[in-house]
C-alpha cells in the first residue's frame, strides 16, 4: 500500500514507462524495477566488470539470497565467486577482511545488520582502522552489506537499526540508499570505492518498485558516495530523512501540500560522510528543521544533524529549534499495533511538521 | 692467525658432539670461501626432535641440513631480533617508547624458523608481539624502531605502533586477541582464488588458542581447503594465565580436531623450519590447512608493564635462558661443527649491535611525524576531504 502511495508520490505517470520501445520518435525508455532487481543488477554487473569482486555470506549461493537478492548469481558465477558461508558472522567477516587485504574485492553479506554485531569488531578494527594504522599502506576495499532496521513482526533483536553505529567511526562509509536506482548506483559505486563501504538495505523496500530511468539502467551508472538527493522541492520546512522513511517524508508532504505546507525532502542517501551542505542550503531557503529516521535517538543519525547545524551557517537561518523525528526509545516489540507506535507514522511527520511551524 | 684458528677448530671439532650432531663429511677439508679463515664446514646434519603429531601420516624429517651461509644468516637474524628487543626494553624504560610494548626475546628461532620454511612471496599475519616477524617480512630494525618512539621515519610513519606494523605481505601486528586468524585465513582465500601457489601463515598464542572465531576459521579452511598454516605460539603464558589454567586441553595442536597438525620444539631454529617446510608442502599441494604448535618461552613479561615473575618464577625463567635459548643452542652446533669461528660470531655480534645503535640513534632523533599528517590515510584513493578538528571552527585536511 505504501509502496503504490510511494510510487505515485514519485510524480511521474506510470502508464507512460513506455515498457515496449516500438517507435523511434518515443522518449527513453523507463522501466519499473523493484529495489531488489536493481541491487542484483548492481551485484552482477560489477561481478562481470572485475573477477576480484566476490559474494560471501549465508545462504547467498544455493538458497538464492536469504531475501533473494542474489537471485541467479550462483548459477552465473559458481563457487568460486558467490560463497555459502556457515553461520558464523565473526569468522566470515574477518575472511572477508583478509581477502581484502590481499588483492580482492569481497561483498560481504549480513543476513540482517543485527548479526553484524557478532563480527563487529572485524568491521571496525580489522576494516575501518587499518588503512590509518598503516600510515597508507593497506587498503581494505570490502562492501558489508545486508537488511538493517526495523522490519515486520520480526521482535527486538531483528529490528536495530545500526546506521548510528557504524556512522560513528572514522574510516568507514556508510551508505543507506532509498529507491531503486539509488540502491543500484549507491552499491556499484561501493563496490568500486577502495574502503569499506557499510550498505545498509531494508529488508520492507526490498519488493517496492520504482521508475528508473534509461541512465540508471546503464552498466556504468554510479552514483555517487556522499551526495544527498534532493527528492522534492519545497519553501517551508526542510524534512532530512534516509532509507524507507524517506517514502513517509514523501507521503506526509503531499498530505501536507493540500494544505498550503511545501516541504523540501532531503533524500541523504549517504550517512557517511554526511552531505551537511546540501541540508544547509535547503534550511537556509526553509528555515526549519525535522530530520525522521527509524532507529532510536539518543546519539542518532537526527542527533549528529542537529549538532553540525548547530556549528554551522545555517543555525542562524533557524526560525525554530530543529527536531528529530525517530523510533520510540525501546526494544521493538512483537504486536502489531505496538509495532506500528514504535515507528514514526506518517501522522508523527506531519505533526511535528505543524508543531514547528506552529500551525 | 690461520694457524691458531685451525687448532682452535680443532679442538672444537675433538669436542662432544651436542644433541647428536654428526658431521658429514663432503670435502670438510675444502676451503670454501677466499677468506683468510681457517676451512669451515659448508654443511652439517642435525638431529632433531620429533615431532608429535595428529592426523598425520608422517612427521618432518629427524634430521636437518644446514648450511654454513644458512647458519650464519639464522644467527644474524635471531641475534638482531633479540638485540633489537633488548633495545626497545631501554628505551621504554626511559619512556622514549609508550603505550604497549610486547617483546619477542627468547622465541627468535620461530619467526626465523619459520620465515626460512617459506617464501617472502608467501603471507603472514600475527597477533601484537610482532617486531621479530615485521623484521623477516622485510621491514628494517630503523623503521621498526621509529615506529616504537613514534617518529614519522617509522614504518607506519608513527600512527601505527608497536602492534601495527606493515610491509608487503606482512598484515601486521594485530591487537585484538585472535581477529588475525579470521583474516589470515581470508588472505589465503585470496591465494587460492588468485591462483598463485602462495599460502598464508596465520599466528597466534596460546592465550588467543580458545578464541570462538579461530574454531570458526578452522571450520571454513578445512571446509574450503584454504592455503593456510595456522601456528600457535605456545609460550605457556596467556598474559599472567598458564595454559593449564586457561585451556581444558593444552595439546593446541589437536585443537583442529579435523586439521592434521604437529607440535614441534619452538626453540630450535632447524625444528621449526623443517617442520614448516612440511605445513607448506601440505598447503600448496591442496590438501588445505595445517596447524602447527611451536612450543617456546618468553623472557620478558607479557609486555613492558608485566615483570613476568608474579606467575612464574625467575628460576623458570633462568633455566629456560641456560638450557634452551635459541641463540646459544645455534651457536653451539655452528661452533662445534666447525661451521664458523668464535671470532666470526662475534664480529656479527658487533656488526648487530652497531645496526641496533644506529637504528636506536634514528628512532630516538628523527622528529614526530608533522600535525599535517594527523587526519591524512582515512580513506584510499580519495579526493581530499575536511575533517572535523577538536571544536566546531577547526577543520582540518584530509588526503588519501
Amino acid at each position: 500500500m505504501a509502496s503504490l502511495r510511494c510510487f505515485l508520490r514519485s510524480g511521474k505517470n506510470a502508464v507512460s514507462a513506455g515498457l515496449r520501445r516500438e517507435f523511434h520518435r518515443t522518449p527513453p525508455a523507463a522501466v519499473q524495477v523493484t529495489v531488489r532487481d536493481a541491487l542484483n543488477q548492481a551485484m552482477d554487473e560489477e561481478l562481470e566488470r572485475d573477477e576480484r569482486v566476490f559474494l560471501l555470506g549465508e545462504e547467498v549461493a544455493q538458497y538464492d539470497g536469504a531475501y533473494k537478492i542474489s537471485r541467479g548469481l550462483w548459477k552465473k558465477y559458481g563457487d568460486k565467486r558467490i560463497i555459502d558461508t556457515p553461520i558464523t558472522e565473526m569468522g566470515f567477516a574477518g575472511i572477508a577482511v583478509g581477502a581484502a587485504m590481499a588483492g580482492l574485492r569481497p561483498i560481504c553479506e549480513f543476513m540482517t545488520f543485527n548479526f553484524s554485531m557478532q563480527a563487529i569488531d572485524q568491521v571496525i578494527n580489522s576494516a575501518a582502522k587499518t588503512y590509518y594504522m598503516s600510515a597508507g599502506l593497506q587498503p581494505i576495499p570490502i562492501v558489508f552489506r545486508g537488511p538493517n532496521g526495523a522490519s515486520a513482526g520480526v521482535a527486538a533483536q531483528h529490528s536495530q537499526c545500526f546506521a548510528a553505529w557504524y556512522s560513528h567511526c572514522p574510516g568507514l562509509k556508510v551508505v543507506s540508499p532509498w529507491s531503486a536506482e539509488d540502491s543500484k548506483g549507491l552499491l556499484k559505486s561501493a563496490i568500486r570505492d577502495d574502503n569499506p563501504v557499510v550498505f545498509l538495505e531494508n529488508e520492507l523496500m526490498y519488493g517496492v518498485p520504482f521508475e528508473m530511468s534509461e541512465e540508471a539502467q546503464s552498466k556504468d551508472f554510479i552514483i555517487p558516495i556522499g551526495k544527498a538527493k534532493l527528492e522534492r522541492q519545497g519553501n517551508h520546512v526542510t524534512l532530512v530523512s534516509h532509507s524507507r522513511m524517506v517514502s513517509l517524508c514523501l507521503d506526509a508532504a503531499a498530505v501536507l501540500a493540500k494544505e498550503g505546507i511545501e516541504c523540501e525532502v532531503i533524500n541523504m542517501r549517504t550517512i557517511r560522510p554526511l552531505d551537511a551542505e546540501a541540508i544547509e542550503t535547503s534550511i537556509m531557503k526553509t528555515n526549519h528543521l525535522i530530520t525522521v529516521e527509524g532507529g532510536w535517538p539518543q546519539f542518532g543519525v537526527g542527533a549528529e544533524i542537529l549538532a553540525r547545524i548547530m556549528e554551522g551557517p545555517a543555525f542562524n537561518y533557524l526560525d525554530a529549534p530543529a527536531v528529530r523525528v525517530t523510533g520510540v526509545d525501546i526494544p521493538m516489540p512483537y504486536a502489531k499495533i505496538l509495532e506500528d507506535n514504535s515507528i514514526p507514522q506518517i501522522k508523527d511527520i506531519i505533526f511535528s511538521v505543524k508543531k514547528t511551524l506552529n500551525v | 692467525m690461520r694457524k691458531m684458528l685451525t687448532i682452535i677448530s680443532n679442538i672444537l671439532r675433538g669436542s662432544a658432539s651436542r644433541n647428536g650432531a654428526e658431521l658429514v663429511s663432503e670435502g670438510a677439508r675444502v676451503v670454501v670461501s677466499a677468506r683468510t679463515y681457517a676451512d669451515f664446514t659448508p654443511q652439517a646434519t642435525f638431529d632433531i626432535k620429533k615431532c608429535d603429531l595428529h592426523k598425520l601420516e608422517e612427521g618432518p624429517p629427524l634430521q636437518a641440513v644446514l648450511s654454513r651461509e644458512e647458519g650464519l644468516q639464522y644467527y644474524r637474524t635471531m641475534q638482531t631480533m633479540r638485540r633489537m628487543e633488548l633495545k626497545a626494553d631501554q628505551l621504554y624504560k626511559q619512556k622514549i617508547i609508550r603505550g604497549f610494548c610486547h617483546l619477542y626475546d627468547g622465541q627468535e628461532a620461530c619467526a626465523v624458523g619459520i620465515e626460512a620454511g617459506i617464501n617472502l612471496s608467501d603471507h603472514l599475519i600475527t597477533a601484537y608481539r610482532a617486531h621479530g616477524y615485521t623484521l623477516t617480512r622485510g621491514g628494517t630494525v630503523r623503521e621498526i624502531m621509529a615506529e616504537l618512539t613514534g617518529r614519522r621515519g617509522g614504518i607506519a610513519k608513527g600512527k601505527g605502533g608497536s602492534m601495527h606494523m606493515y610491509t608487503k605481505h606482512f598484515y601486521g601486528g594485530n591487537g585484538i586477541v585472535g581477529a588475525q586468524v579470521p583474516l589470515g585465513a581470508g588472505v589465503a582465500l585470496a591465494c587460492k582464488y588468485l591462483g598463485k601457489n602462495e599460502l598464508c601463515v596465520c599466528l597466534y598464542g596460546d592465550g588467543a588458542a580458545n578464541q570462538g572465531q579461530i574454531f570458526e576459521t578452522y571450520n571454513m579452511a578445512s571446509l574450503w581447503k584454504l592455503p593456510c598454516i595456522f601456528i600457535c605460539e605456545n609460550n605457556k603464558y596467556g598474559m599472567g594465565t598458564s595454559v593449564e589454567r586457561a585451556a581444558a586441553s593444552t595439546d593446541y595442536y589437536k585443537r583442529g580436531d579435523f586439521i592434521p597438525g604437529l607440535r614441534v620444539d619452538g626453540m630450535d631454529v632447524l625444528c621449526v623450519r623443517e617442520a614448516t617446510k612440511l605445513a607448506a608442502e601440505h598447503c600448496r599441494s591442496g590438501k588445505g590447512p595445517i596447524l602447527m604448535e611451536l612450543q617456546t618461552y618468553r623472557y620478558h613479561g607479557h609486555s613492558m608493564s608485566d615483570p613476568g615473575v608474579s606467575y612464574r618464577t625467575r628460576d623458570e625463567i633462568q633455566e629456560v635462558r641456560s638450557k634452551s635459548d635459541p641463540i646459544s643452542m645455534l651457536k653451539d652446533r655452528m661452533l662445534s661443527n666447525n661451521m664458523a669461528s668464535v671470532e666470526e660470531l662475534k664480529e656479527i655480534d658487533v656488526e648487530v649491535r652497531k645496526e641496533i645503535e644506529d637504528a636506536a640513534q634514528f628512532a630516538t632523533t628523527d622528529p614526530e611525524p608533522p600535525l599535517d599528517d594527523l587526519c591524512n590515510h582515512i580513506f584510499y584513493n580519495d579526493p581530499p576531504m575536511e575533517v572535523r578538528g577538536t571544536n566546531p571552527w577547526t577543520k582540518l585536511k584530509s588526503v588519501s
